[in-house]
């Protein structure tokens, strides 16, 4: 069985990342498991925590009244989910979900913000990490809305 | 590193100018705003084509307009379009019905590289109705499967009710012989699959970069946002083959209205080398 030790450091998001620094994320990290339709995290509540799927399929969604659950972003094997704990006021802006069994190393984001003030070199590689990960989703957010299959004749 | 030749053209057998009548033989409506259209020639048996190429329409009374080929190339006889109604000669396409004649021109254009990228990873990228004009490179390539290496196919939609070929796309993924990874801009409710930009689904698609090569489709915006992801990911772009759409009219390189820059889509495209047309979508006043 791997070890938490020998996914994280696998793991492209914790690439080249200081031996000392992942020693300080695997005593931060769990494994977990969400069963079909479990949400992982909802919207307003406390963001103390961010996920690494291993396996599985998750779904960001925002409740829209009427119109009901609206999937904005699906997320799978190797994503991360939740950057919400970086930031204040600390809270989830959306739902997360499984849709179906998935497995997942929940990384304590409250242990983690501490230590990055203490260790500034460790907040800024997750501030750097992070901020791609923001990058790339922002991208797809704009090419999303976009529109480009629109009908334009 | 794949080396590639030009791509070699398909003959007309008839003046490009003139439009040969063909008869309606099947109307099929795919989505809410796309059909696909089967017709068949009383004078010629057999229409050779290869993937990628493009036929003038001729809705008598109306117009013209330029449509890929969305057939099999290796059943060429009956002539299969998928379209969608956007314009005048469109709508009036869709009104056709079995029995129907309306006048074909062509094949024009070069085609996608599905001889030379034997031994390849292949990665199909396709946005909206662009997987019609990608849909026989996946017959030749399913038809010779044992000629690649990993073959996937990356599509992506506006939401689940623009799904082509929803039949086939099941059918191609039976058995993994053709992996197809499936995502929409939006969705509501009972829709089980990913939503995001295809472009999202590169980053982890199972293929070689170093030795793939990407045949990509859709709107020229997509079409852009996929290359970069497929350069980022490590595809070479002279790997990278995009289908370009402008205004093609004459269809054979002489009246310039699809002229961008020093090429003309209809006659030296539609299908290009990224490298080759990336530096000419770049300038803006072309």
């Amino acid at each position: 069985m791997e070890t938490l030790e020998a996914i994280l450091a696998q793991h492209p998001f914790f690439d080249r990342l200081e031996q000392r620094h992942l020693d300080l994320l695997v005593g931060c990290a769990s494994n977990v498991r969400f069963d079909a339709g479990q949400f992982i995290l909802r919207e307003g509540e406390e963001a103390n925590h961010f996920y690494l799927i291993r396996h599985g399929k998750v779904v960001l969604e925002i409740f829209a009244g009427h119109r009901g659950p609206i999937t904005v972003e699906t997320l799978d094997d190797g994503d991360i989910v939740g950057w919400s704990w970086l930031f204040p006021p600390y809270r989830w802006r959306f739902d997360a979900r499984a849709v179906e069994i998935t497995r997942a190393i929940a990384l304590d984001g409250k242990c983690l913000r501490t230590k990055s003030e203490q260790d500034h070199d460790l907040g800024y590689e997750l501030l750097k990490r992070f901020a791609r990960i923001v990058e790339e989703r922002l991208q797809a957010t704009r090419l999303q809305l976009l529109d480009v299959y629109e009908v334009r004749s | 590193m794949v080396a590639f030749m030009p791509p070699p053209m398909v003959a007309l057998a008839q003046h490009p100018m003139v439009p040969q009548p063909y008869t309606v033989c099947g109307v099929r409506r795919e989505t809410y705003d796309t059909f696909t259209l089967e017709l068949e020639s009383k004078q010629t048996a057999e229409f050779a084509f290869a993937a990628g190429q493009f036929n003038m329409l001729y809705v008598f009374g109306v117009g013209e307009v330029p449509i890929s080929i969305s057939g099999n190339p290796t059943q060429p006889n009956v002539l299969i379009h998928t379209t969608r109604e956007v314009g005048v000669v469109t709508r009036a396409m869709r009104k056709l019905s079995a029995g129907d004649v309306l006048g074909v021109r062509g094949p024009f254009g070069s085609h996608w590289p599905v001889e030379q990228a034997a031994g390849a990873d292949l990665v199909i990228v396709a946005g909206g109705i662009g997987l019609a004009p990608l849909r026989p490179a996946l017959y030749h390539i399913m038809a010779h499967r044992e000629r690649y290496g990993n073959v996937i196919l990356l599509y992506g939609t506006r939401t689940p009710a623009d799904i082509l070929y929803k039949k086939e796309l099941k059918q191609w993924q039976a058995g993994f012989r053709l992996p197809v990874y499936t995502t929409v801009d939006r969705a509501a409710g009972a829709w089980p699959g990913s939503v995001g930009v295809v472009t999202t689904l590169i980053p982890r698609a199972p293929f070689d970069p170093r030795n793939a090569v990407a045949m990509v489709c859709g709107p020229e915006v997509m079409m852009r946002f996929t290359a970069r992801e497929l350069e980022k990911r490590g595809v070479k772009p002279e790997n990278i083959y995009v289908s370009m759409e402008r205004n093609m009219k004459c269809a054979v390189g002489f009246c310039g209205h699809c002229q961008l820059g020093p090429t003309f889509i209809c006659k030296d495209g539609p299908v290009f080398r990224w490298n080759r047309i990336e530096p000419l979508i770049a300038v803006r006043e072309i």
